[in-house]
């Protein structure tokens, strides 16, 4: 009988302990996803930086890459960054309505990138570099294309979790999801630091 | 795995304009350099890089709110954990790639 009763307090201290690590496994699992995510964009660099001078004779990115519109396109993503942190911040305070402010001007700012990332591609193709004209392209393609990818499934993301929080509230639920939707948009514009640096820095240098 | 509960609770307006200003300053002085060709290619390679890492670390710092701190001690592991594997993905397809272009030229 004692020992039932032992057994079940325990059971009762295990279970609670669990739900409490919920969130904080949710958030630890998640950023094991994060460092997965940045091997798969190593990979992707690496064979980037392997094939940067394979050009076929065809188009070089001297040819093409404006800095100007690349440096916009940073801007745009890196305040995107910023903004999140403040909807984090207003996410703190339990300010639904603010929150909402800044998440909306993140996704604006979002799609504003993803809007010249994709006039960027159609621009080039139409210049005569397509991801079939030389190592070098489909590289350059895959890389970019990855992360605009990674940034258009963030928007969505973002819509979905707007849709939750207008109907749930800012629950510990949807907190868990707001932090690590944060973590992925941060992650996105720490990819895109290597992206700006590696592929069109070095890329109009060489 | 209390590390990421903990990331949600620090933060202030004051530690993102802080990230946020550095972020621009060092996304700025790179662009610059380049565009305006102002100094020797080596030098430029040089200090983009490190333009690069730094805002690297400084949006880990101000905007991930990571610190090493005890309780956020596995995210930190498991993060050296990647830079060490991203290193020995990319050094490592660059070093065996160029070597294989090479053997492959003086078999001409």
């Amino acid at each position: 009988m004692t020992d039932l009763t032992v057994n079940a307090n325990h059971a009762a201290e295990h279970d609670d302990e669990e739900h409490h690590d919920y969130a904080g496994d949710a958030m630890f699992g998640f950023w094991i996803y994060i460092m997965s995510d940045c091997m798969l964009f190593a990979t992707l660099f690496a064979s980037y930086a392997v094939l940067s001078s394979s050009f076929a004779g065809g188009l070089t990115p001297l040819d093409l890459f404006d800095l100007k519109f690349v440096f916009v396109e940073t801007a745009l993503l890196l305040f995107s960054s910023f903004t999140f942190g403040m909807a984090m911040l207003m996410a703190k305070k339990q300010d639904i309505k603010k929150l909402m402010l800044w998440l909306g001007i993140t996704f604006l700012l979002g799609g504003g990138f993803l809007g010249m990332e994709l006039y960027e591609f159609y621009h080039f193709s139409h210049e005569g570099a397509t991801p079939q004209t030389s190592a070098y392209w489909s590289a350059f393609y895959a890389l970019l294309a990855t992360h605009g990818l990674h940034v258009f499934i963030g928007m969505l993301w973002m819509i979905i979790l707007v849709v939750h929080i207008l109907k749930n509230g800012l629950t510990e639920v949807n907190n868990t999801r707001l932090w690590c939707l944060s973590l992925f948009w941060h992650f996105l514009d720490i990819i895109w630091i290597c992206v700006f640096s590696i592929v069109y820095l070095f890329g109009v240098m060489q | 795995m209390s590390g990421g509960a903990e990331h949600a609770a620090h933060g202030s307006v004051k530690e993102y304009v802080v990230g946020l200003i550095l972020s621009i300053g060092l996304t700025v002085i790179p662009f610059g350099l380049v565009m305006s060709g102002a100094l020797s290619h080596p030098l430029t390679y040089g200090i983009i890089a490190l333009c690069a890492v730094g805002q690297l670390l400084v949006q880990v710092i101000f905007f991930l709110h990571m610190n090493g701190s005890a309780e956020q001690i596995w995210n930190t592991v498991s993060g050296a954990f990647v830079v060490l594997i991203v290193f020995v993905i990319m050094l490592g397809s660059i070093w065996v790639m160029n070597h294989l272009n090479h053997n492959m030229l003086l078999g001409h």
